[in-house]
C-alpha cells in the first residue's frame, strides 16, 4: 500500500520556505491541494525549495501540483530552488514551458445576435450558389454522358442498380404487403357496414397505384440508398478522393454523382410496379380471408378499376422521386466536411432531405395532374 | 538467481489472416526501459505485430507477456488492467474529431480516475503544454495541422502516465524538423516518466537515433532476421536483407550520423 500523500512546510531562516513531499503522489493517491501551500506564499518569503526525502513516487499530479505552485511563486518573485526535485520532474516542467505553438488559429468568439443573422443569411446565400453549381454539374455531366465524353463507368453504373433494385425487393416486398393489408383491413371496416366489401378492391388498388406504391417505396430507398450515396460520397471527401479525382481532370459528378442517381431513377419506378403487385396481393390476402371475397372477384374488381393513366401516374412518381433521393444523397455527400461527425450529418441530412422532397413533389405533381 | 523479468516478451509468436500466413516464429524480448524499433519493409506484418501486443487481435498461436503475465490468456478483466497501462500513438493520430483536444485528453482520465474536474483541466493543460500546445484545449482535430494532431495524439497518450508507450509509425507524414522534434519528444518522456518503448518504423534517421533495441522483420521468409541494437546490427549483422535495410540498399556499413 502507498503511503498517503502530504507535505510539510517549514521556515529554517526567515524569509526562506522548504517544502517537504512526502509519499506517493500519482493519479490514484489523493495528495493535498496547492492552496495552503499559496497562503504561505506572502511578500515576507523570498526564497523557496523543495525537500524529496520521503517521495516515493510520482507521476503527472505532482507536476500539475508543482506547476501552479512555481506560477505563483514566479509572480511574486520569489526565488526557486528546483534541484532537489527528482530530474524527471524538472525537465517535464521544463518542457512544459518550452516556447508554445504560435496560435495562428484564431479561437471563434460567440458573436452579437444580429451579426449571428447576418452570417447565416451569407451562409445561405453561398449554399444556394452551391447548391445551384451542383445542380448545374450534374446537367453538364449528362449532357456529357449524352456525348459519349463523360468518365462514366458501366460497371460502376451495375453495380447501383444491383444494390437499389434487386438487393432491396425483400424490405419493399415486406412493406408493401402489409401496407396493402392495412388499407384494405382499413377500408374493409367501413365498407362492410354497407355490405360493400367488393370495393376494398378498388381502394388497395387504387391507393396502391396512385400513391402508396411510389410513396412507401421511395421512403425505403431514402433510407437504404440515399443514406448509403451520402455516407459514401462523404467518406469519400473526407479521404481527399473526391479531390483527387478533380486533380486528374476527372468530373466527381460525372464519375461518381450521375451513376448513383440513374441508377436510382431506373429503379425506382420498377421497384414502384413491384410494390403495387405487392400491396394488391396483400389486400386481396384480408378480402379472401375476411371478406369472403374469392380471388378471382378481387383481382377482377381491381383490374375494372384501374387504368394504364393510373399506373403511369405513379411511375412518373417514383421516377422524380428517384432523381430527387440521388440528388439528396449525393449533394450532402459531396457537402461533407472532413471528419466522422460530417459523415455521420450529412447521413441524417440527406434521409431527411430526400422525405421532404419526396413528400413535398409528391403533392405538387397529385395537384397538378388533377387540376 | 532472479534476474529482472522484461516488461514484454513475444514466444513462438505467428501471425495470420485466416491461412495466410503473416509472420511465423517471433521471440523477442523488450527490457524495462527500452526504445524497441520494430522494423522491416513495407507489408512485413510491423502494424499487426503491434496490434497483437496492445490487445486489439488476438494472435494465431504463440504468445505475448507483459512481465510475468500471458497476455492472451489472461480474463479479459486482466487484459484491460494492462492494456490501461499502455500508451497508444496511432498511425495518423486516431483523434476523435468530435470532441475538442482538451476532451480528447480527459476522456482515459474521466474514464478510469476519480479526480475532480479541476484537477483533470489541470492534467490536460499540462500533457497539452508538454507537447507544445499549450491554448490549444478548445480547438477540434480538424482544425490543427498534421504535426499538431500528431502531437495532440501523444498528449492522449500518455494521458494516464502510461508505463508503456506504443507508436505506430510516429514520423509518417510528417516534414524531417517536425520528425526530429517528435523523436526527440518521445526521448524526454521516456527519460522523465520511466516509460518502456515500441515503435513500429522505417525511418532509418529515427532507429539509429533512438533506438536501443529492435526486430526485423521479413516478407519474403514470412519470420524475424535479427534482433538487437540497429547500430549494432549495422556492425555485425551478416544476414544480406537486415544490411540491405539498414543502409538503405548501398550495403555500405558506415555509421550515419544525424
Amino acid at each position: 500500500m502507498a503511503q498517503q500523500p502530504d507535505l510539510t512546510i517549514q521556515s529554517p531562516q526567515p524569509g526562506h520556505l522548504v517544502v517537504s513531499l512526502n509519499g506517493s503522489w500519482t493519479l490514484h493517491t489523493n495528495p493535498p491541494l496547492p492552496a495552503a501551500l499559496l497562503a504561505q506564499l506572502d511578500d515576507s518569503v523570498h526564497h523557496l525549495a523543495f525537500a524529496c526525502g520521503g517521495l516515493e513516487d510520482w507521476d503527472t499530479r505532482l507536476l500539475i501540483f508543482l506547476r501552479t505552485v512555481l506560477t505563483a511563486a514566479r509572480k511574486r518573485h520569489i526565488e526557486i530552488d528546483l534541484t532537489s526535485l527528482p530530474p524527471g520532474t524538472q525537465r517535464l516542467l521544463a518542457l512544459s514551458e518550452a516556447v508554445p505553438e504560435k496560435a495562428t488559429y484564431t479561437q471563434t468568439a460567440r458573436d452579437f445576435l444580429v451579426t449571428r443573422i447576418g452570417r447565416g443569411a451569407i451562409a445561405l446565400y453561398a449554399q444556394i450558389l452551391e447548391v445551384a453549381a451542383f445542380t448545374g454539374e450534374i446537367i453538364l455531366a449528362f449532357f456529357a454522358l449524352l456525348s459519349g465524353k463523360s468518365p462514366f463507368s458501366a460497371r460502376d453504373f451495375f453495380y447501383f442498380v444491383q444494390a437499389c433494385g434487386a438487393e432491396s425487393l425483400p424490405i419493399v416486398t415486406l412493406i408493401s404487403v402489409l401496407v396493402g393489408v392495412i388499407l384494405s383491413f382499413v377500408g374493409a371496416v367501413q365498407l362492410q357496414m354497407f355490405g360493400a366489401q367488393i370495393y376494398v378492391a378498388n381502394l388497395v388498388g387504387l391507393g396502391m397505384v396512385l400513391e402508396m406504391g411510389a410513396l412507401m417505396s421511395g421512403i425505403i430507398i431514402a433510407g437504404r440508398i440515399g443514406a448509403a450515396y451520402a455516407a459514401q460520397l462523404g467518406t469519400m471527401q473526407v479521404n481527399e478522393e473526391i479531390d483527387a479525382l478533380r486533380t486528374m481532370g476527372i468530373s466527381p459528378v460525372g464519375f461518381l454523382v450521375l451513376p448513383r442517381m440513374l441508377a436510382l431513377m431506373l429503379m425506382l419506378p420498377l421497384l414502384c410496379i413491384y410494390a403495387d403487385m405487392m400491396g394488391i396481393l396483400g389486400g386481396s390476402f384480408i378480402g379472401v380471408t375476411m371478406l369472403d371475397l374469392s380471388l378471382v372477384e378481387y383481382l377482377e374488381q381491381t383490374r375494372k378499376t384501374l387504368h394504364l393513366s393510373q399506373c403511369g401516374q405513379g411511375l412518373l412518381k417514383s421516377a422524380v422521386f428517384g432523381v430527387l433521393i440521388g440528388y439528396a444523397g449525393c449533394l450532402r455527400g459531396m457537402q461533407c466536411g472532413r471528419s466522422a461527425l460530417a459523415v455521420g450529418e450529412a447521413t441524417t441530412s440527406a434521409v431527411v432531405t430526400s422525405i421532404v422532397l419526396i413528400v413535398v413533389s409528391d403533392s405538387i405533381i397529385t395537384f397538378i395532374i388533377n387540376m | 538467481m532472479t534476474a529482472p523479468v522484461p516488461a514484454i516478451t513475444v514466444k513462438a509468436l505467428t501471425m495470420a489472416y485466416g491461412s495466410f500466413v503473416l509472420q511465423r516464429d517471433l521471440n523477442f524480448t523488450i527490457e524495462q526501459g527500452d526504445i524497441f524499433v520494430i522494423m522491416g519493409g513495407s507489408g512485413c506484418g510491423k502494424s499487426t505485430l503491434l496490434r497483437h501486443m496492445i490487445g486489439l487481435k488476438p494472435p494465431a498461436s504463440g504468445s505475448v507477456w507483459y512481465g510475468k503475465e500471458n497476455f492472451w490468456e489472461l480474463p479479459s478483466e486482466d487484459r484491460d488492467r494492462i492494456v490501461r497501462t499502455a500508451g497508444v500513438l496511432y498511425q495518423s493520430g486516431a483523434l476523435w474529431s468530435s470532441m475538442t483536444l482538451a476532451e480528447n485528453v480527459a476522456l482515459p482520465l474521466l474514464h478510469y480516475t476519480d479526480l475532480p474536474a479541476g484537477v483533470i483541466g489541470e492534467l490536460v493543460a499540462f500533457k497539452l503544454s508538454l507537447v507544445g500546445l499549450a491554448g490549444f484545449e478548445e480547438f477540434y482535430p480538424a482544425q490543427l495541422s498534421g504535426g499538431m494532431r500528431k502531437r495532440a495524439a501523444l498528449a492522449r497518450a500518455i494521458a494516464l502516465d502510461p508505463d508503456f508507450l506504443f507508436f505506430d509509425e510516429p514520423s509518417a507524414g510528417l516534414d524531417p524538423i517536425s520528425a526530429r522534434n517528435l523523436d526527440d519528444l518521445i526521448m524526454e518522456l521516456r527519460e522523465s516518466l520511466g516509460a518502456t518503448v515500441v515503435i513500429v518504423t522505417h525511418e532509418l534517421a529515427s532507429i539509429y537515433a533512438i533506438a536501443t533495441n529492435s526486430v526485423f522483420l521479413d516478407s519474403d521468409s514470412k519470420t524475424m532476421l535479427a534482433t538487437g541494437n540497429p547500430s549494432t546490427l549495422l556492425r555485425e549483422c551478416t544476414n544480406a536483407t537486415v544490411l540491405n535495410f539498414l543502409t538503405r540498399g548501398t550495403g555500405k556499413r558506415e555509421v550515419r550520423t544525424i
